[in-house]
């Protein structure tokens, strides 16, 4: 016989069977047998990763721009204090603020009321819980009802703002297809890894619940709306795929940030198609 | 091809309990509950377990396998190594009755708060009709067997006891999704979905889905949509001035 808990001995800590309720006194955090810990902790590590070498760059303010391709984390470019002209430049800011941060806060804002990352953080750093049918360390759960995280339902706001540099950053591929004088007719490793970023990120966004919703998903009446129908279709495939596009997309954007930062150093040189 | 398994089974009721081990025959092709049956049937004649289809379908024998809320009659014994410890125990969420069968009236309370479908005016020839694209969202929902695997495993009251004052559990959030998204259903069921049947709890994790033995989004389809509803109602200025200057007609 294995005893996991005398008889009336229910402890009260979450999960794990209380004596009040009437549960099964069990007194195990979990039963599971399977490494449920892994999934969290690589979730935990790649994005702990990626946010230490975003905010770096962030911050470097150095090595974003090299003739004809700008780095993703600083487009649109939008201070005077940019280096190259790939955006209208709209205000001068002071020299220490990197113009990355300006505009950081919306990708950043979507990535994090986004509902899949939302699962992503609250299982790995949060442990809310860490696995299903693990029990989370925490006395109370008031869940999404409160001051700070009532404030993920503004997702959609940073929907909008994230479509909007969507298409600036097909700009910044399409400007990529010039060479460093400014002629056309330029193709090079780096366009690709551009357009690539800019596909990624263009899924991502569209991939989005709240754009599943705001195409169709608040309809009732399908029938009475056949465009919507067919949008909210093409959209629910893609949504299919949300998780998928949120991490390929994270990385794309990690990477051709790298491709330019390595360009701009003199580290690598531009592989040239034609 | 046969092989003794061992089985650790938990036995006692709301006083306590605790686990005790088995040694069970089990046979090729078998699930838990065979084994779990064989068990009731050679070695412990008093063990207390709900079942009654066999087959999926009834939802009744609902329990933890290897701490991972299963339908013991859908639960193969070939996912288990021969000399792997199975453990079955009661879904821990619920008061525990008996060995492996549970108290799930929590959920047939909060069913019953549930304000039930409320049908729009007929047409002029008396008829209801809706188009099949309308309603086939819902009907995605109808599949629930009311297993209760979901409401287990949702951490939201499986952790916090006190939450079930407040949160009805994702199988009744996709009961209100059903509603709210029916072509013909005329309530407004969003302001409630937030008040009264804690949709803001949820924090969309995804435990609900990955348990449903019927593969059900109850997250993606159903939540997450209904979230967006109330997003529209209570947190969104600009879908809230659409509806007040009528750009936002009925939906």
């Amino acid at each position: 016989m294995t005893t996991t808990a005398p008889r009336g001995a229910g402890t009260a800590a979450p999960g794990r069977g209380t004596g009040d309720s009437g549960r099964a006194a069990i007194a195990a955090r979990t039963l599971r047998t399977d490494r449920w810990w892994v999934q969290p902790l690589i979730t935990a590590v790649a994005l702990v990763a990626f946010v230490v070498y975003a905010t770096f760059r962030a911050f470097q303010n150095a090595y974003y721009f090299a003739e004809p391709y700008i780095s993703p984390f600083y487009s649109p470019c939008l201070s005077t204090r940019c280096e190259g002209d790939t955006f209208p430049e709209l205000f001068t800011g002071p020299t220490w603020i990197s113009p990355a941060i300006y505009i950081l806060v919306f990708p950043l804002g979507i990535r994090l009321t986004c509902y899949y990352y939302r699962k992503a953080y609250y299982r790995s750093f949060w442990l809310s819980p860490p696995a299903c049918a693990v029990a989370e360390p925490h006395r109370g759960y008031s869940g999404e009802t409160r001051f700070p995280l009532v404030f993920q339902n503004v997702h959609r706001y940073f929907l909008y703002a994230a479509l909007v540099i969507n298409v600036v950053l097909f700009y910044d591929a399409v400007l990529a297809f010039r060479d460093e004088t400014g002629a056309w007719g330029h193709m090079g490793l780096g366009t690709l890894v551009l357009l690539v970023n800019a596909v990624l990120l263009f899924l991502y966004s569209l991939s989005c619940h709240s754009c599943r919703h705001i195409v169709g998903g608040r309809l009732n009446h399908f029938s009475r709306h056949p465009v919507r129908y067919r949008f909210w279709t093409f959209v629910s495939r893609l949504n299919a795929r949300h998780m998928q596009y949120a991490w390929v997309s994270m990385f794309s954007v990690a990477l051709a940030d790298l491709y330019v930062f390595l360009l701009a150093a003199d580290v690598i040189v531009d592989v040239r198609f034609f | 091809m046969t092989y003794d398994a061992t089985f650790r089974v938990w036995r006692g009721d709301a006083s306590g309990g605790d686990l005790q081990t088995y040694t069970v025959p089990v046979n090729e092709g078998e699930v838990v509950l065979d084994v779990i049956h064989r068990l009731q049937a050679t070695q412990a004649g008093d063990l207390a377990v709900r079942w009654n289809c066999k087959a999926g379908k009834c939802g009744s024998c609902s329990a933890e396998v290897n701490g991972r809320p299963r339908l013991m009659c859908l639960t193969r014994m070939s996912t288990f190594a021969e000399d792997e410890t199975v453990t079955v125990t009661p879904m821990r969420t619920f008061p525990v009755i008996r060995d492996l069968v549970t108290d799930v009236s929590f959920n047939y309370a909060k069913a019953a708060q549930v304000p039930a479908f409320v049908p729009r005016p007929r047409d002029e020839d008396g008829n209801h009709r809706m188009q099949q694209v309308d309603v086939e969202r819902s009907q995605e929902f109808r599949k629930c067997i009311e297993c209760f695997l979901c409401q287990d495993t949702c951490h939201v009251v499986r952790d916090h006891e006190e939450n079930k004052q407040v949160f009805a559990g994702p199988r009744f959030l996709i009961r209100l999704a059903e509603l709210d998204m029916h072509p013909l259903d005329a309530q407004d069921r969003r302001a409630a979905a937030q008040e009264e049947f804690g949709l803001g709890y949820c924090n969309i994790t995804k435990c609900c889905t990955e348990v449903c033995p019927e593969g059900i989004h109850l997250t993606d389809n159903g939540i997450i949509p209904l979230k967006e509803r109330v997003v529209d109602r209570r947190y969104d200025p600009l879908t809230w001035l659409g509806s007040k200057i009528g750009r936002r007609p009925g939906r």
